[in-house]
């Protein structure tokens, strides 16, 4: 299977945002939000790592 | 935690019952099993789909599953990581795969997909534990 580097990554967050939520959370509104704001942590840590691998190669 | 004569005291450790060992040992051997065990169906489900996803993906992506051995440090901690997995990681181990092939990058990520299906293997079982004591809802 090739998966691109950001794919890899996307189904990574996914996967663990999900055991993330559903594990550290109580409620299921929680589980959610807390699910939601892993994702968002884990895809803006690869974006914002991403520029700055291309700044530094500049 | 004061008692009736205002001295402090430690909060109770709730009992380990056999419905929690029993969440906990089967959530390790099948992902989300403990939680199903506990009546948990939309949360079992989920957890099942979510490891088994990474699990699989990091096969496909000929990611490498670790044998024990007592070689590189990072090799033995990989192991560890794997056997997280529980069935997973013997299945895998039974039907030889995961042999791993160190010349594609995408196989290192598949490596990594692979452990970290066992350890968020292993957080879902501890989860499952915590519910079957009552700790957590």
């Amino acid at each position: 299977m090739e998966l691109s580097h950001f794919t890899a990554a996307f189904v990574f967050a996914v996967c663990a945002s999900v055991v993330f939520g559903i594990t550290q959370r109580d409620t299921p509104r929680d589980m959610v939000r807390y699910g939601a704001y892993c994702f968002a942590l884990f895809i803006g840590g690869v974006i914002a790592a991403s520029w700055f691998m291309w700044i530094l190669k500049k | 935690m004061a008692n009736a004569n205002g001295t402090k005291t430690a909060p109770e450790t709730p009992a380990a019952t056999p419905m929690a060992l029993g969440a906990l040992a089967l959530g390790w051997l099948i992902p989300g099993a403990g939680h199903l065990l506990l009546r948990r169906w939309g949360r079992g489900l989920l957890l099942l789909a979510a490891i088994c996803t990474m699990f699989f993906f990091g096969l496909q992506m000929q990611g490498k599953v670790y044998a024990f051995n007592t070689g590189d440090l990072l090799d033995i901690l990989g192991f560890f990581g794997d056997i997280g997995a529980g069935l997973l990681y013997f299945l895998a181990r039974g039907m030889n795969w995961g042999e791993g092939a160190v010349h594609r990058a995408v196989a290192d990520y598949g490596t990594k997909y692979i452990i970290v299906a066992g350890l968020l293997n292993i957080i879902s079982a501890i989860d499952a534990y915590h519910i079957g004591i009552g700790k957590k809802q």
